[in-house]
Order: C-alpha cells, then sequence, then structure tokens
C-alpha cells in the first residue's frame, strides 16, 4: 500500500501537482489518469522520488519515503519495479541481460540460476526464445513485455507503469493491460498505472483517480466512473463522439 | 550566477559518482569495456594527427630556419620537444575533447531522454555513478598511453618529413632527437593528460546528464560539452604549466 498525503510539486515556481492526497491498495491496479500534461507522469515520478517533491509525505507500507537517506531510497527501490512510456531497455544489453541487469547489481546468483529467472521471467509475459535479441530488434508491444519482466525480476511490492499501451494497436494494448493486471492479482503488488486510455480504465481500472491540471478531481472504481457528476471527467470520459452516442443510448 | 550553479551541479554530480560503488565487478567490467570504447578507438586518430603534426613541426622549422649559423639538428630537437610538451598532451587533448566528449555526452544524454537513466535509479542503482565512474577511470588510466604512442608517432612523422622532402639529413634528425633531452618533459605532458582525461570524460557526461527534452538538446548537450572542455583544457594547460614549469 502506498499512502500519498497532501503532496505539492512545482518546477521553478510552475505549480504542476497541487496538494494531492490518494491511497494505492495492495493488490489492485490503481489508475492514474488525465489528459496529456495534467501531471501524471510527475505525480508517478514523484512518489518514486525521481522529483523531489516541495511538501507532502509519501508512506511505502509507513515507510516514510521522503526523510529517507539516499542510500535508504536506494535500497527500498529494490522493492519497486517500473514500466517506462517507451520502455526504457538498455539498447546496449540483450534482452536476458537486460533482465537480469538488477541481479548481476545486487544477487550472487549463478549464471544459470539468473538465465532460469530470465526464462521465468520472459514466460511470464509469454515471450520465449527472444534472450538474444537486442531492443532494437523488438517491435513494440514486446518491448513493452520485455520491460515487464525486467520489471519483475526481483519480485517487487510496488509495480509502477507509466502510459503501458502507448504506441501499441488496440489488441496488443488490452494484452498489455491484462497481463499488468494479472501479474497484479498474482503477485498480490500495489500496482500504479497511468494512462489516458478509457480502455484501460473500463478494462482494470480497480480503483482510479483523475488528474485535471495537477489537481485530483475525482476518485473512484472503473464501475462508479460513467456516472459522476463531476464535469472535467465528463469531458474527458466522453471526449469522443463515440463515447457520448453509447451514453445517450444508455439513457 | 549561471557559472556558479551550473559548477555547484556539477561538483554535487561529481560527489554521487565517486560515491561507494554496489558492485565492485560491475564496474570493473564496464571500466574494460569504456577502455575499449573511449581509449583503444581513439588509437587511429591520434596516430593520424600525431603523425601530421610532426610532420609540419619540422617541415616549419626548416623553412623558416634562415641563418646558417644554426646547426640543423636543432631542427630535430624543436620537433621532439613541441611533440613532448604541448602537442601530444594539449592537441591531442583537444582533439579528443571532441572524440569522446560527444561520445559521452551524446549516449549519456540519450539515456537520459529514453528514461534509461531513471529505470537504473528505479532499479536502485547510483546512475550517475555507474554511468560516469567507469568513463573517467577508462581515460584517466588509458590517455597516457595515447600521450606516450602521440609523443612516438609525431616524432616518427619529423623524421618521415625530413627524408622524404630532403629538408633535412636522417642522421642530422636522429641527432637533433637526442640531444639535450629533458625526461620531466613527459612526466609535465603526462600530468596534463591526466587531468584532460578527466575533463574531457566528467564534463560531457554532466552536460548529457542533465539533458532534458530530446534529441536536439541531446546534440546541443554534445556542442556544449565539448566547447566546455575545450576552454577547460586550455585554461588547465595554462595553469599546470606555470605551476609545473615555472
Ligand atoms: N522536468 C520538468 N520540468 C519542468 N516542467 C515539467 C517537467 N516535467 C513535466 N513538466 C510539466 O509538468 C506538466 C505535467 O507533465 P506530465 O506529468 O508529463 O503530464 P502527463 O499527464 O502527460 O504525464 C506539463 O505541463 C509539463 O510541461
Ligand atoms: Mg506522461
Amino acid at each position: 500500500m502506498i499512502v500519498v498525503e497532501n503532496i505539492f510539486k512545482s518546477f521553478d515556481g510552475t505549480p504542476i501537482l497541487e496538494d494531492i492526497s490518494v491511497t494505492f491498495e495492495k493488490g489492485k491496479t490503481n489508475l492514474i489518469i488525465g489528459r496529456s500534461g495534467s501531471g501524471k507522469t510527475v505525480l508517478m515520478k514523484s512518489i518514486i522520488g525521481l522529483h523531489d517533491i516541495n511538501e507532502g509525505k509519501i508512506l511505502y507500507d509507513d515507510r516514510d519515503f521522503v526523510t529517507m537517506t539516499q542510500k535508504e531510497k536506494q535500497d527500498l527501490r529494490k522493492e519497486m519495479g517500473m514500466l517506462f512510456q517507451g520502455s526504457a531497455l538498455f539498447d546496449s544489453l540483450t534482452v536476458e541481460e537486460n533482465i537480469i541487469f538488477p541481479l548481476n547489481m545486487f544477487t550472487k546468483l549463478s549464471q544459470e540460476e539468473k538465465t532460469e529467472r530470465a526464462n521465468f521471467c520472459l514466460k511470464r509475459v509469454n515471450l520465449e526464445n527472444v534472450n538474444h535479441l537486442y531492443p532494437a530488434e523488438l517491435s513494440g508491444g514486446m518491448k513493452k513485455r520485455v520491460a515487464i519482466a525486467r520489471a519483475i525480476v526481483q519480485n517487487p511490492k510496488y509495480l509502477f507503469c507509466d502510459e503501458p499501451n502507448s504506441g501499441l494497436d488496440p489488441k496488443t494494448a488490452i494484452v498489455i493491460d491484462n497481463l499488468i493486471s494479472e501479474i497484479t492479482h498474482e503477485f498480490d503488488i500495489t500496482t500504479i498505472v497511468n494512462t489516458h486510455d478509457m480502455n484501460s480504465v473500463m478494462e482494470i481500472g480497480e480503483k482510479v483517480i483523475f488528474l485535471h491540471n495537477g489537481l485530483k478531481c475525482w476518485e473512484g472504481s472503473n464501475n462508479e466512473i460513467l456516472h459522476s457528476d463531476d464535469q472535467y471527467l465528463n469531458d474527458f470520459i466522453f471526449a469522443s463522439n463515440f463515447a457520448k452516442k453509447i451514453r445517450d443510448m444508455e439513457k | 550566477m549561471r557559472i556558479l550553479s551550473t559548477f555547484g551541479n556539477y561538483i554535487l554530480l561529481m560527489r554521487r559518482v565517486f560515491s561507494k560503488p554496489e558492485k565492485v565487478k560491475v564496474y570493473y567490467k564496464q571500466t574494460l569495456q569504456e577502455i575499449e570504447n573511449l581509449g583503444i578507438n581513439s588509437i587511429g586518430i591520434v596516430i593520424i594527427i600525431s603523425v601530421f603534426m610532426g610532420a609540419v613541426i619540422t617541415l616549419q622549422t626548416r623553412y623558416n630556419l634562415e641563418n646558417p649559423l644554426i646547426p640543423l639538428y636543432l631542427i630535430g630537437l624543436t620537433a621532439r620537444d613541441s611533440m613532448l610538451l604541448e602537442f601530444s598532451s594539449t592537441i591531442v587533448g583537444l582533439i579528443l575533447a571532441g572524440k569522446v566528449g560527444s561520445n559521452v555526452a551524446s549516449e549519456i544524454g540519450h539515456m537520459r531522454i529514453t528514461e534509461q537513466i531513471d529505470a537504473l535509479e528505479i532499479m536502485g542503482i547510483n546512475s550517475a555513478s555507474y554511468l560516469i565512474l567507469p568513463k573517467i577511470i577508462a581515460a584517466v588510466l588509458f590517455n597516457p598511453f595515447l600521450t606516450i604512442i602521440s609523443m612516438f608517432v609525431g616524432i616518427a612523422g619529423g623524421w618521415l618529413a625530413s627524408v622524404t622532402t630532403g629538408a633535412l639529413s636522417s642522421a642530422d634528425y636522429i641527432m637533433g632527437i637526442q640531444y639535450w633531452f629533458i625526461p620531466f618533459y613527459i612526466t609535465y605532458s603526462e600530468i596534463k593528460t591526466i587531468v584532460f582525461a578527466f575533463i574531457i570524460t566528467s564534463v560531457p557526461a554532466f552536460f548529457g546528464y542533465y539533458v532534458q527534452g530530446g534529441a536536439l538538446e541531446v546534440g546541443k548537450a554534445s556542442t556544449k560539452g565539448v566547447v566546455t572542455s575545450s576552454i577547460l583544457i586550455l585554461l588547465f594547460n595554462t595553469i599546470l604549466t606555470q605551476l609545473l614549469l615555472a
């Protein structure tokens, strides 16, 4: 469980996040949604500590992250995995080397054990026989899968996904969403997903918060989201004529 | 003001770079890799430049020497001392600032904008140290060899120019390069090389590490890294010369 309390974040005096409080629950896929530029990535990176926040509290299962030393933060990060928007695979390393990278750094496992672990993670994301390919040789969907495999290699307690299906075709996007959701439940992880894709919200949005211009405007689940009376949220959800038509038909 | 805060950020980054490594074995492997990337892959360009520099110094000295009372072997001596004192360290340093500096800045900058640096951080790795320390160590260890290579090849280039153009006899040149040899010149040159090696890896790495934006900004950071390290090389060349030779 990750608890965020009243966090503020600005860049050079420009406020980006204002007074955000939210609880991200364990064993659930928690979604942060909002238009592009609404502050999703900044919020996620602030929670991980890649951005320093100006004010507020961040608690990882009651451990106060903000007051930790750099070293303590580094240790806590070994419990985190992250899927970046552009996958962020190391281009000079093969798929297998990418996945076992954290193991090389922090464990004393033998090469066989590491390869075995890599294969387990690859299999979990439904990839096989790609161990010796380089990221440049993979399709967008495969890169995301490898990035997920890398994110889960150390058995994280916390999983962060920034726009996991950006740049993917709709079908692959659903596959990736479901994969994230399955892994979350299977390993009982606290997962946070940034997205602006309503399909993801409806598919995997067990808990959803909606950001608008750096403010949290709404919080709930995918069952409730279509019936909210928040104006900004409705504008966001029913941005397309298609969605509007469906709503009118339901009425 | 801008310069001061940039310098402050550089110092802060270097403090992270030189903090205790997570796993020595991984750093050792990275360093070997960087010795190949930054050092061994620079041997070719160092040889080419040095041959031509040695040749040009020799020919210019020869054609500017009108006075028949000055013995010709002094041309060999001039070529040798110019290579030892200045060309093999400073000029090679400037060339490497271009080659190595742009390589370092664009590699690290690319990793920054594609979030690979964030990926390292989220794994609990000190990205500054992991990415930058092996490059600094590799250059500081290997560049002194490049300087030695440059000295030999430069002096050989002078000889080649003398005999092929007939500007000077082989015997005169060889006598010149042996005449009044001061070993400290080599020490002086190597000290400069080590300082320059630190500059041409750490400064472009700094500009790459803090890139924001896209490919265009990576290009700009690379240019800034090269220009700044070149200026710093010239500055430290002056300071070290005053300290070591005065
Ligand atoms: N490093 C930064 N420096 C200054 N402004 C930033 C930085 N990162 C993001 N921003 C600004 O913060 C706002 C929110 O960005 P972001 O969180 O990336 O949005 P998104 O919801 O699309 O992920 C944007 O206006 C962006 O310009
Ligand atoms: Mg974003």
